[in-house]
């Protein structure tokens, strides 16, 4: 019984110039104690995703379109805010990107730590940060206790965004949803932060969405990625098969661009072209005008999602007609 | 914080002495003199009422000797009311002064933070158009329509009010309304600017993800921030306060230091014209530094500059 | 099909029309039908003001000062279209006169604070330093004081020549410009656009004309504009006192003086030229946060 289930998700933004379709029927899920990556460029849609989940779209200009998100049976687009509001921060966490903007400047660090307990648990305040202070330990701030009662500028990088963890934690969800943990942050403090996700998760037993334009990432953590492009689904699979199996030129494109799996000396490689317009999607395949195995029929019509392989998803209409091999 | 304070009192001293210094000089090199328009006196009368004061020393002198009078807490005499020393008619018409600019402002900011909140939580609505429209209002119509009308509306045809004087409580509602009304309606402006800046902030959605409702998101996160440009128009406005009581005092007929300072300044009650000058600087200073002081208090970032 | 090369994305996004930073701010300003309203008001209200020598002598057959004692005020009729006030004057006439002047007051006073705060600004955020530090703490000085005395105190002091009423208003206003200019100074400096656009290779002219001068005008355009009420309102203060301008001159801030005087007997005295000044406050600051939008001017100082 998945923990999550997403299905036939879209999400459009009305703006001054037209409207941008930011999603566009995506589906998947994620069962309880797994990880899942979400992997796409900047635009794919993979953020506004779960923001959408999440109820944290800003509803003008942003509208959800269609679409389910069953969470524990529960249908989180078409619940009250005040439902909402039960579930946001006690069952299902998040953790933004950047965590200097993330956080309340003008609250000490203490403070925002404990809100969600105090909302959602009836806990005296001293109980509170007594709780709080073990959670930063657990997490790895220095000298807790005289820390807890700074502000967030006081800290670094790697420090905030050790806290926001620890804020998100500190009800011990059932799903955490981290966006770009590790982008805003030093290549060396990225391990640590990614090491230390791990750990949480272990120790709580919880479920993780972890959205990254980094395959690299994305494949050292998650049990099951998604890759993402121009809002849609292209494939989705278990990590191992989809760098070993990749079903979807897209994909194989992503993992050539890595640049440290290519050889030295060498001229990296890049995806030519650039990324659709949202506000005038052309129809077929979004990836055609830009791949390398592209016919006419994939910029005719559209390809949904199809089981290629057990638990394979893949959105590639040669793949699917003709078991082309990527 | 305590250093901070120490500063700013010790920059007080050298700023009044710059002031006290220019009004002096201001005033002397001014054509006139406080005796000019007496009629009814004659040349010889009026030297010796000018050696008298002193006036007929040198210019330096003269600064000397006032400055010594300044250090020493001594305003001097009125010109205009020879019977009374200019600390009797400040102690008297100051109180008056300040306890109008007070009450300005507390309608000033009850009305402008109460409608800035609304219009930002409903933008675009009419909850946000009907105030934003009164609060421009407000900031077209200058005091001295405002009161008249006021004055026409509520005290002359309704008869709720007095037209004019400073007695009973009552007496207060239609000048701390009339001079409150251009700081409402500034205040309301940026109370809505700020909190629509803060409510478009990360950290607002970080809140919102943790499950806080929208008066806990307002209350604890967003009104620190979306503040901060009314705490700094605050300075300002103090200032405007006193000042724009002159016009209130007098279409109310009040018996505030306004009054007399203006009158003073027209007939060259020298004197009269420095101890209001610096009273007014001396409590604009001060109540800025407490203004500064709650800036600080609630922008975590300025402590550490 | 060729997929497209970098360079050709490039190309093809910075030819897309409406690209530049000054077109989608006049199409934002298009569409606020507020500020519209209010560029319209200001201009016909200027015009009409300015050409008063004309309308006087040809359209409305009063000038300002001509004096009618035998017919005394009378309310808005045929011969007089707002009415006369006790020396038989036309309101009308005097009403656009006294925008001439509140008008150019307000032009004049805001050009004056312009000047001072700009250059202040722009040197101290451009300086740096201790120089910054300096100059600002001596605006905030200056900020907490209640300058309006000062001014209070020249205008009586060295008589009302209208040139002394710009400076000193001009003084007045000149602090906020000065912050704002500063704290856009001190921002652009750090800005990484500006060394991307180097790196990029643009000429030092293009950065110049398309990321450093709209990022200052942008600002000063909308307090510039948001400054001329703020004037026109301190010189009526000045006049109400009695420090404005003198007659025979006139100004609105006079007009409502008197107006205010005779509210209850005449009051046509008091509304017109009270609505008129309103209406074009109202105007500027409907205009200036127009601009502020349009041009997506965040005004902080800290």
């Amino acid at each position: 019984m998945p923990l999550l289930s997403v299905n036939n998700l879209s999400v459009s933004f009305d703006t001054r110039a037209g409207v941008a379709r930011a999603v566009r029927d995506v589906s998947f899920q994620i069962e309880p104690g797994r990880t899942l990556g979400i992997v796409g460029e900047s635009g794919s849609g993979k953020s506004v995703t779960c923001y959408s989940l999440m109820g944290l779209l800003p509803q003008p200009p942003g509208r959800i379109e269609a679409g389910q998100a069953v969470f524990d049976g529960v249908d989180l687009l078409h619940i009250s805010r005040r439902q909402l509001n039960q579930i946001r921060g006690r069952r299902i966490a998040m953790v933004f990107q950047d965590p200097m903007t993330s956080l309340n400047p003008y609250l000490r660090v203490g403070d925002q730590l404990i809100e969600p307990l105090l909302i959602h648990q009836k806990i005296t305040r001293a109980s509170a940060r007594k709780r709080a202070l073990d959670l930063l330990d657990e997490v790895g701030i220095p000298d807790a206790a005289h820390r807890i009662g700074m502000y967030p500028h006081e800290f670094s990088g790697g420090m905030r965004q050790r806290v926001m963890i620890a804020m998100a934690l500190i009800t011990k969800p059932d799903l955490l949803i981290a966006d770009e943990p590790t982008t805003a942050l030093d290549v060396t403090v990225q391990a640590q932060i990614l090491e230390l996700m791990q750990k949480m998760r272990a120790e709580l037993g919880m479920a993780v969405i972890l959205i990254s334009h980094d395959l690299g990432i994305v494949s050292g953590f998650c049990d099951h990625v998604i890759v993402m492009y121009a809002g849609r689904v292209m494939e989705s699979a278990r990590t191992e098969e989809l760098f070993y199996q990749t079903r979807h030129p897209y994909t194989r494109a992503l993992e050539k661009s890595i640049p440290a799996l290519q050889a030295k000396g060498r001229e990296l490689y890049t995806i030519a072209g650039g990324p659709p317009d949202p506000f005038h999607p052309l129809p077929g395949c979004p990836f055609a005008p830009r791949c390398d195995h592209a016919v006419d029929a994939c910029a005719a019509a559209e390809a949904a999602p199809l089981e290629v392989a057990p638990a394979h998803l893949s959105a590639c209409l040669r793949v699917q007609k003709e078991n082309l091999q990527i | 914080m305590l250093r901070f304070i120490a500063r700013r009192l010790l920059e007080t001293i050298p700023v009044l002495f710059i002031i006290a210094t220019v009004t002096f000089f201001m005033m002397r090199l001014a054509p006139g003199g406080p005796f000019d328009t007496e009629k009814q006196v004659s040349k010889e009368v009026r030297a010796h009422m000018e050696a008298h004061y002193g006036l007929n020393k040198p210019l330096f002198q003269q600064y000397l000797i006032q400055m010594g009078h300044l250090l020493r807490g001594d305003l001097g005499p009125s010109f205009k009311y020879p019977s009374r020393t200019v600390n009797e008619i400040i102690a008297d018409a100051f109180p008056v002064s300040l306890e109008l600019g007070f009450e300005a402002l507390a309608v000033a900011l009850v009305f402008g933070l109460l409608a800035g909140t609304i219009a930002s939580f409903k933008q675009n609505s009419p909850w946000d158009h009907v105030p934003m429209s009164l609060a421009m209002i407000g900031l077209c119509v200058p005091t001295f329509v405002m009161g008249p009308l006021l004055i026409s509306g509520f005290a002359l045809h309704l008869d709720w009010f007095n037209a004019a004087g400073w007695f009973s409580p009552r007496d207060r509602v239609l000048p701390a309304l009339t001079l409150g009304a251009y700081y409402a309606a500034y205040i309301a402006r940026l109370t809505r600017g700020g909190l629509l800046e803060i409510l478009r902030q990360d950290f607002i959605r970080t809140a919102q993800a943790k499950g806080a409702g929208g008066a806990r998101v307002l209350f604890k996160h967003a009104l620190r921030g979306g503040l901060l440009p009314v705490v700094s128009f605050l300075g300002p406005a103090i200032a405007g306060l006193l000042t724009g009581s002159f016009v209130v005092e007098t279409i109310f007929g009040i018996p505030g230091l306004g009054r007399y300072f203006v009158t003073a300044a027209f007939n060259r009650d020298y004197f009269m014209v420095m101890g209001s000058v610096l009273f007014y600087a001396l409590f604009v200073i001060l109540l800025n530094l407490l203004a500064d002081i709650v800036q600080v208090w609630l922008n975590p970032r300025l402590r550490f500059e | 099909m060729m997929p497209e090369s970098n360079v050709q994305t490039i190309r093809r996004i910075e030819a897309e029309p409406g690209a530049s930073f000054w077109r989608d701010a006049w199409r934002r300003l298009r569409k606020n039908k507020l500020a519209l309203f209010g560029l319209a008001v200001v201009v016909v209200l200027s015009a009409l003001c300015f050409l008063e020598p004309l309308l006087c002598r040809y359209v409305i057959g009063y000038t300002y000062e001509q004096q009618d004692l035998a017919l005394g005020p009378v309310p808005p009729c045929r011969a007089h279209w707002l009415g006369t006030d006790p020396l038989g004057r036309d309101l009308l006439a005097r009403l656009l006169y006294g925008g001439r002047i509140s008008l150019m007051v307000g032009l004049l006073g805001t050009a004056v604070s312009l000047t001072i705060g700009v250059i202040y600004g722009a040197v101290s955020g451009f300086v740096g330093g201790n120089l910054d530090a300096l100059l600002m703490r001596a605006v905030d000085i200056l900020y907490a004081l209640p300058f309006t005395i000062f001014v209070i105190l020249l205008m009586v002091f060295f008589g009302q020549d209208i040139r002394l009423l710009f400076v000193a208003i001009g003084a007045i206003e000149w602090l906020t410009m000065a912050r704002i200019v500063r704290g856009q100074v001190m921002s652009l400096k750090q800005q990484e656009f500006i060394e991307a656009a180097r790196a990029l290779g643009l000429r030092p002219s293009r950065i110049l004309l398309r990321h450093i001068i709209p990022n200052l005008l942008g600002p000063i355009i909308v307090y510039a504009t948001l400054t001329v009420p703020e004037v026109i309102l301190l010189e009526s203060f000045l006049s109400f006192l009695g420090l404005g301008v003198q007659p025979p001159q006139s100004s609105w801030g006079v007009l409502i003086k008197e107006g205010a005087e005779m509210m209850e007997e005449y009051p046509w005295l008091l509304t017109y030229p009270a609505l008129v000044m309103a209406l074009t406050l109202f105007s500027l600051n409907f205009l200036g946060d127009g601009f502020r939008d349009a041009l997506d001017v965040r005004a902080s100082k800290d």
